[in-house]
């Protein structure tokens, strides 16, 4: 039985989750690289849009949420074969609905990675690399937590993806950003962003589409979606003051585009827990995603000299990782959270919660490794240093972004 | 007739119209560019990371003037975009040979 409201809510929240990618994350990116480079992170991000929607249909979709494997789903629903148009699952929702509100999240982890290569990636390497990640990294690793698989069965938390979006896309970024080195002249002579206000158009977008996000993850229309929306709001409210607050107080200047930075690491870190725990809670997420995220930026970037250069592991993969652990202690009951499944514990539920981290830190790093160098073998990673100078927008796609 | 070339702030060039149009200025060409001086460029924080940018935005101010108000002009140019900061800019006067009116063809001193 179709249940006509869950589904109404869950065909809004797959709308707001593609406007997260497109355009929220393009602009959000598309402003903080080079004039010169405007146009290839908004080509990469609705290129990898295009083709990880056919590859989902093809086989992804099938593979994460398709049979009881432990490791992975097999190809019974390839293509969509053999389900019914009316078919409702528990919460009366068509398939198709469910099949598409999890292509956006499938959409945007891989469009995540963008940050790290950004304005030196060859674009044959990217949607090379983009196809075989999500295969290998994006496929298992959403089967073991939502379809099923080995980590769900041990009772991880992880509502709308702190693990399987974020920890994944932000690991594997930093593997990316490490094997294609860094872009030249950093860290002391990089430009800087061109077009701030771009970036903050594209966090706003980001910031209303995570209402889909969390609050579509409770996959129906009801008091969890209210209060993941809920939580979600003041996890990126807290974590932008926290930003401005640091900024003012180091540097004598609140700086808008850390303001922005801060309200995506709030809502990163509040991704894995936002439908497990209170309001309360949500101000101590958006506090310890905000602080954490920004040390992490400084750690990456000038204590190790790694050229993640739109910050994805520092911002996505920290403010994920951060989001996993604290959901097992802020959904306790007497947190204000849901409380945890029966004959668990607070300490039982972190020891799970690090087995998920460690498991995705481990299958991101290796699998991210192995694709990289295949790519690099195919068709190498990196374009020319001619091509990296002169910007990629004229070299690569023949046009540019601002015709002035 | 002189031409006078100013390089000021940006955000002085409203300022600096104002002070020219009381002395006789007729027209004035004003252009967005970029350069640096003793300044050296500028530093600029993103995500807690310093850029430096080496060429700092300046308006050009272009006047063709006779030269009975040039030394007015200078002056003028000079009170109106001081701020006492470093980057305040540069005023340079140069001797000019000619000027014709496009209109008109009206040549010299009646062009300007």
């Amino acid at each position: 039985m179709i249940d006509a409201g869950n589904t109404a809510w869950l065909i809004t929240a797959t709308a707001l989750v593609l406007f997260m990618t497109l355009p929220g994350l393009a602009l959000f990116y598309g402003g903080l690289v080079r004039a010169e480079n405007l146009l290839s992170v908004l080509m990469q991000c609705f290129s990898i849009t295009a083709l990880v929607s056919v590859l989902w249909l093809i086989a992804g979709y099938s593979l994460t949420f398709s049979g009881d494997g432990d490791f992975l789903g097999n190809l019974d629903k390839a293509m969509l074969f053999g389900v019914a148009r009316d078919a409702a699952d528990a919460n009366g929702l068509p398939e198709s609905v469910f099949f598409m509100f999890q292509m956006t999240f499938a959409i945007i982890t891989p469009a995540l990675m963008i940050g790290a290569f950004a304005e030196r990636m060859r674009f044959g390497a990217v949607m090379l690399f983009s196809a075989l990640w999500l295969f290998l990294v994006y496929v298992p690793v959403a089967h073991w937590i939502w379809g099923g698989g080995w980590l769900a069965d041990r009772g991880i938390l992880d509502f709308a993806g702190g693990l399987v979006v974020h920890l994944t896309a932000g690991i594997s970024a930093l593997v990316l950003a490490i094997m294609i080195g860094p872009r030249a002249g950093f860290p002391d002579e990089v430009t800087p962003p061109h077009a701030p206000w771009m970036t903050m158009a594209g966090a706003c977008m980001l910031w209303v589409g995570w209402f889909g996000f969390n609050a579509g993850s409770a996959l129906s229309a009801g008091a969890g979606a209210g209060m993941a929306m809920t939580v979600t709001h003041l996890s990126a409210a807290t974590a932008t003051l926290v930003w401005i607050v640091i900024e003012w107080a180091k540097f004598g200047k609140p700086s808008m585009i850390g303001a922005v930075t801060g309200a995506i690491a709030g809502l990163a870190t509040i991704t894995p827990a936002s439908g497990y725990v209170g309001p309360g809670a949500a101000l101590v997420l958006g506090c310890a995603g905000g602080v954490i995220c920004y040390v992490m930026v400084g750690v990456i970037k000038r204590r190790f000299r790694i050229d993640d250069s739109l910050d994805v592991f520092a911002v996505h993969g920290v403010g994920g990782a951060v989001g996993i652990l604290l959901a097992a202690v802020f959904a306790s009951a007497t947190l204000g959270g849901v409380g945890y499944a029966e004959g668990q514990t607070m300490g039982g539920q972190f020891l799970v919660q690090l087995l998920g981290i460690a498991a995705t830190l481990l299958w991101s790093l290796v699998a991210s490794v192995i694709i990289a160098k295949v790519v690099q073998a195919a068709c190498g990673l990196r374009v020319d240093a001619e091509t990296e100078e002169q910007g990629l927008d004229l070299r690569i796609h023949g046009e540019r972004g601002y015709n002035m | 007739m002189k031409y006078i070339i100013a390089i000021i702030q940006p955000h002085r060039l409203d300022a600096v119209r104002e002070a020219l149009t009381p002395i006789g200025v007729q027209g004035l060409t004003v252009s967005e560019v970029r350069g640096f001086g003793r300044q050296k460029g500028q530093t600029e924080i993103y995500r807690g990371a310093e850029y430096k940018t080496h060429y700092v935005p300046k308006v050009k101010i272009e006047i063709a003037a006779n030269n009975d108000i040039a030394d007015a002009i200078v002056e003028a140019i000079g009170t109106a975009a001081r701020t006492g900061h470093i980057g305040d800019g540069k005023v340079f006067v140069l001797d000019l040979e000619g000027a014709m009116r496009v209109r008109t063809s009206e040549m010299g001193a009646d062009a300007l």
